[in-house]
Formats: structure tokens, C-alpha cells, sequence
């Protein structure tokens, strides 16, 4: 690289140029913390994540031990801050996990539609011609299909379990991620330092890796923070049909159809899950749109 | 030449041609991997609490076909469909899945169509008063509300809508379709569910239709507009709207997609005998056809609305060429 840099003229060495101006990142970071909503809700959302990882440890209740206090009220007695379930079970605790279990499946998911995405959107752009074609006619055909269907089908047909959860809404979720990171290839893949990378015979996966995937991680990282607020929405509403997770685990979309189903006696059974389910999707959101303000100055 | 003949002249029928011809396969595909996989699944339509005895499950699959043949089913059942038969249901006795759509599809459709219309239009408005207003307390207030509508699922909204304004304020049902004399699709019945489920789809088009404004109203033919010394309303309605309206267009046909993937969870909430709750009613009960022929319409459905949309979408902008 500092070789490279020789030739163009410029003796200075790569870093030193780099330290006198702001990187790109830099600008981005600045300008994400500027935007007060996306600061406050990485806030939040840090904070109810450590709840969601370290809470169930702590907590004097744990999610699964019944009792006969069935579907009381919040009461500082015995530290039912936000009362039971139907079976007895502290809701609080049930409430953790829940959180746990919707955060944990917008992450995986996120990730697995994530390495679908990204790959096939790479191959497809550098490749081009007819490969891409047929790559992005695929995507195409599977973008008419109705999804949610197909999850639903496919977890009456496989029994419910949360891997396939993961499994099938990430490879739902695939699809925009990889037009995404083609049209990006596409627009980097002829530019000059791409062409030298060639001529210079550095192998086909390496180019990807190292020269394009990299310029492409802006959208990418804007589409993901999207995508996890929509996977857990995803989650939620298998849930709440009752095709998600298994007892005696849960998620946000379980509690809330539970609590749906009391709310007109036991709001409180309904407005627990619902308020942590809104704020941290609306948090997400805010991160989201705070990043994609950040990261492309066109929009502003 | 009249204007309608002159809109039917600009409909690229190759491209729709084109576009009939990929949805074929799309809907074989479909067909046949719902089929297999339904067949594949561990435990049949069949098994109860209590094992039926062999004569009597003989019998029973005799009567449904079942006996046959794997391949023989899946040919049997795809000329049925070319057909629009759907067969027997399997759980409901005495219905045949035709039956069951047809009590079912109207009620989706209603509450499909209804909250696409009430999306487009408050969205719509919503979105050219945002705009219009950038980087104001209006602007910003629509634009919270549209960040509400959608980090808030219809599973959350629908209850509290229920909790608040039909268990509080007595305004609307609670849910199903009304107790006599107020049976049917009625306002009183119909409102809380088309709200609901409308929401998530303002608050998109609402974000879609400010951003595309603000492109819009930037943008060089605006300026000239001005220029000429037009007034602002004629500013907006005669030269914004028609070109700032086209990237919504584009986001009807997946619209549509949602607010029918959506209306399962609002059939659940509000307790409506709709397709949603057949499916997923179908899909629990391992109702084979029912849920085959459920997942057929919805997605013979989804891909004529995505066709409808990339059509309109040809008409409207003279730039779009189908190649």
C-alpha cells in the first residue's frame, strides 16, 4: 500500500496523511451523536439489553418456578414487581427473558440474512452478466413469494423449535440485503483501484474481501440496524399466533398475546410487554435513521 | 385518440405478457413445494388423541385420495386447482375448501382493501403536509407519529385500540362481526380492525411520500414553476404532486403483500372469520388442503397486486422503459 503510494507522488506515509484529516467514519460518528433520538435510544437500548443478558441472573424469581399466586397483581410482596402469569410464574422475570429471547432472535436472524445477503449480492454484482442475471432473477421470483406463509408452513411441518425460527426468518429476510450490496458492487466494481487490484493478480475472493465488501459496509450497516427492528417484529407476530418459541421459554410476542387475552380485567399483563416490546423497536428505529443520516450525506 | 385509449396504449403489454408468464412458474413452484412439504410432515390430518383403527383409516384416506400414489395426489390436485377445486377440507366435515374461501375471502379482502385506501390517502396527506414543512414542529410531529406506527406492531396496537376505544369508550366492537342487530361488516364493526391494520402501512407511505416531496420540491421544473409566477397551491398540486406521487406507486404492490400478511394477526385479534384465521386455524390443525389452498390465493393474490402496481407504475412515468 505505501509502495503504491510512492508512485503517485506522495512520499508521506499512509497514516500520517490519514491523521491530519477526518476519515470518513470519523464525520459519521460525529454526526450520529449529534442526533439527540439516536443517542438517547442507543442509551435505552444499551441499558435493556444488560437487563435482558444479566437481569434473569440476578433476579430473585427465576422465568420458569410456578406458584399458586396465579395472575396477580404488581405488589412489592415477594418482589412480583409486575405480578404472575397464568401459571403463577413472576412476570418481571418472564418479562426478561422474553426480551432476551426477541433481542437474541433479531440478532441471529439479522445475521444469518445477513451472510446470505451480503454473499449473494458480492457474486452476483462482480460477477455480472449472465450469472448476475440469473442470481437476481431468483431474487426476484422469490420476492413475489408470500414468506410469512412459508415460515408458518414450514414450522406446522417441522415442529416449532427457536433454530429454525433463526433460520427461516433470516433466509426471509435475505433478499433486499443482497440488491443492496449487488447495486453497490456494481458501482464500485469498475472503478480504478479495483482494476489495479486485478492487473496486480490478487485472486477472484480476495478482491471481494478485502477491496469491495468494505466499501459496502455503509448501506449494509444502515440496512441491518433496519432489519432487526423487522425480525423481531417477524418473531413477535409468529409468536403471538401462536407458532413461536416453546414453553417454558418466551418472547415478547408470546407475553403479549397472553396479556391480550387479560386485558380487559389485567391490563397491566398487556401493557408490560407491549411498552418494552414499542420502546425497543422505536430505539432500534432511531439508531437506524440516525445511522443512515450519518453515513450518506445526500439524504440530509 | 380519447384518454383512455391513449393509457391503453401506453400499457407495455409485452412486459405484462412477460410478467404473466414468470408468475406461472412462480405459483407451480409454490404449489409444489407446499405440497410436498405438507406431505412430508410428521403426523397427518388424522391422528387423534385415540389411533383410528386400521379399517376405519383405510377408509378415511380412501375417501380424501390419500391412498394414492404421492405423484398421483400432487397431479390429481394440480388440474383441481387449473380448475379453481380445491378439494375437500380435511378438518371442517362436509365443507369443501372452496366453501371455506369463499366464506372467508370477502371478509380479508374487505378489510385489505379498506386499510390500503385509508393508508393511501392519510398517508398521502400526511406525507406532502410533512414535507412541505421540513424541519418543523409539524413536520417533526408527523414524522414521530410515522416512527411510532412503525416500531408498533398491529399485535400491540390492536389490543390497546381495543382497550382504550371499544372496552373504554364504548365508540366500536370489541371484535367479531357484531351481535344482532349489528351483525356484518358493519362501521361499528369494521373501523378498529381497518384502523389497525392500516396503520403500520401511514406510517410508510407517510416517510415514503415526505422524502420523495422534499426530493421534489427541489428539484429544476419546481424552480421553473415558480419562476413563471404560479401560486404555490398550483405549485404543488399541478407540478409537485404528480412527480413526488410515482415512488409510491412502486410501493402498493408490497403494500398490498403486508397488509394481507398482516390481516392474520388482526383476524386473530378481533376474533374475524376471515382467510387469515382459516390458515393459520388450517396450518395448527394440519388441514392439508385447507392451508394449500389458502397459501394458493394469498399468493396468487400478492403477485396479481405487485403486476397491477409495476403496471401503473409504467403509465404514470413516461421515463420507465421495460426492456
Amino acid at each position: 500500500m505505501a509502495d503504491a503510494m510512492d508512485l503517485t507522488g506522495r512520499t508521506e506515509p499512509l497514516q500520517q496523511a490519514m491523521a491530519g484529516g477526518r476519515s470518513l467514519w470519523d464525520d459519521a460518528r460525529a454526526r450520529l451523536f449529534r442526533n439527540k433520538a439516536a443517542v438517547v435510544s442507543m442509551i435505552i437500548l444499551g441499558v435493556l439489553i444488560i437487563i435482558a443478558l444479566f437481569g434473569p441472573m440476578v433476579w430473585v424469581h427465576d422465568y420458569k418456578t410456578q406458584s399458586t399466586l396465579i395472575k396477580a397483581g404488581p405488589t412489592f410482596d415477594n418482589w412480583h414487581i409486575l405480578g404472575t402469569d397464568f401459571l403463577g410464574r413472576d412476570a418481571f422475570a418472564r418479562l426478561m427473558i422474553g426480551l432476551r429471547i426477541s433481542l437474541a432472535v433479531g440478532l441471529v436472524a439479522t445475521i444469518v440474512s445477513l451472510i446470505i445477503g451480503v454473499t449473494w449480492g458480492a457474486i452476483a454484482g462482480f460477477v455480472g452478466g449472465r450469472v448476475d442475471n440469473i442470481m437476481m432473477r431468483f431474487v426476484d421470483v422469490l420476492y413475489a413469494m408470500p414468506f410469512i406463509f412459508f415460515v408458518i408452513l414450514l414450522l406446522t411441518v417441522f415442529g416449532r423449535n427457536i433454530i429454525l425460527i433463526f433460520a427461516a426468518i433470516g433466509a426471509v429476510e435475505w433478499l433486499t440485503m443482497s440488491r443492496i450490496v449487488r447495486g453497490q458492487t456494481l458501482a464500485i466494481k469498475n472503478m480504478e483501484f479495483i482494476e489495479a487490484a486485478r492487473a496486480t493478480g490478487v485472486p477472484f475472493f480476495t478482491i471481494i474481501r478485502r477491496h469491495i465488501l468494505p466499501n459496502v459496509v455503509g448501506p449494509v450497516a444502515v440496512y441491518v440496524t433496519l432489519t432487526i427492528p423487522v425480525v423481531i417484529m417477524a418473531e413477535s407476530f409468529l409468536s403471538f399466533l401462536g407458532l413461536g418459541v416453546n414453553e417454558p421459554l418466551t418472547s415478547l410476542g408470546v407475553l403479549i398475546s397472553e396479556g391480550a387475552k387479560e386485558m380487559q380485567d389485567k391490563p397491566w399483563m398487556l401493557m408490560a410487554p407491549a411498552l418494552t416490546m414499542g420502546i425497543t423497536l422505536l430505539c432500534l428505529n432511531f439508531i437506524g435513521d440516525g445511522l443512515r443520516d450519518a453515513l450518506d450525506p445526500k439524504e440530509r | 385518440m380519447s384518454a383512455l385509449q391513449r393509457s391503453l396504449s401506453r400499457i407495455p403489454w409485452a412486459y405484462v405478457g412477460r410478467r404473466i408468464l414468470i408468475a406461472i412458474p412462480t405459483l407451480l413452484v409454490i404449489i409444489t413445494v407446499a405440497f410436498f412439504m405438507m406431505r412430508i410432515a410428521p403426523g397427518g390430518p388424522f391422528d387423534g388423541e385415540r389411533k383410528l383403527n386400521a379399517a376405519t383409516e383405510a377408509a378415511v384416506k380412501a375417501k380424501f385420495g390419500l391412498d394414492k400414489p404421492l405423484m398421483q395426489q400432487y397431479f390429481d390436485y394440480l388440474i383441481g386447482v387449473v380448475q379453481l377445486d380445491f378439494g375437500p377440507s380435511l378438518k371442517t366435515l362436509g365443507k369443501s375448501v372452496n366453501d371455506l374461501i369463499a366464506d372467508g375471502l370477502p371478509i380479508s379482502l374487505a378489510i385489505g382493501f379498506l386499510s390500503m385506501f385509508v393508508a393511501l390517502v392519510v398517508g398521502t396527506a400526511m406525507g406532502i403536509f410533512a414535507g412541505l414543512r421540513q424541519n418543523t414542529v409539524g413536520d417533526y410531529s408527523v414524522m414521530g407519529f410515522a416512527m411510532a406506527g412503525i416500531s408498533i406492531p398491529t399485535f400491540v396496537s390492536g389490543p390497546l385500540l381495543i382497550l382504550t376505544l371499544a372496552l373504554g369508550a364504548g365508540l366500536f366492537a370489541v371484535g367479531g362481526l357484531g351481535t344482532y342487530p349489528n351483525i356484518g361488516m358493519t362501521f361499528h364493526n369494521m373501523t378498529l380492525p381497518v384502523v389497525t391494520l392500516a396503520l403500520p402501512q401511514i406510517a410508510i407511505i407517510s416517510r415514503l411520500m415526505r422524502a420523495s416531496m422534499i426530493e421534489t420540491m427541489r428539484s429544476g421544473h419546481i424552480r421553473t414553476a415558480r419562476a413563471k409566477g404560479l401560486s404555490e397551491r398550483d405549485v404543488v398540486l399541478k407540478h409537485a404532486l404528480p412527480s413526488a406521487i410515482l415512488p409510491l406507486v412502486s410501493y402498493v404492490g408490497p403494500a398490498m403483500a403486508r397488509v394481507m400478511t398482516g390481516s392474520l394477526v388482526i383476524e386473530r385479534i378481533f376474533g374475524l372469520p376471515g382467510m387469515g384465521s382459516y390458515f393459520v386455524d388450517g396450518a395448527i390443525n394440519r388441514d392439508y388442503t385447507l392451508v394449500m389452498g389458502a397459501l394458493i390465493i394469498y399468493a396468487t393474490l400478492i403477485v396479481i397486486f405487485n403486476l397491477i402496481a409495476d403496471v401503473l407504475y409504467a403509465l404514470l412515468d413516461p421515463k420507465v422503459k421495460y426492456d
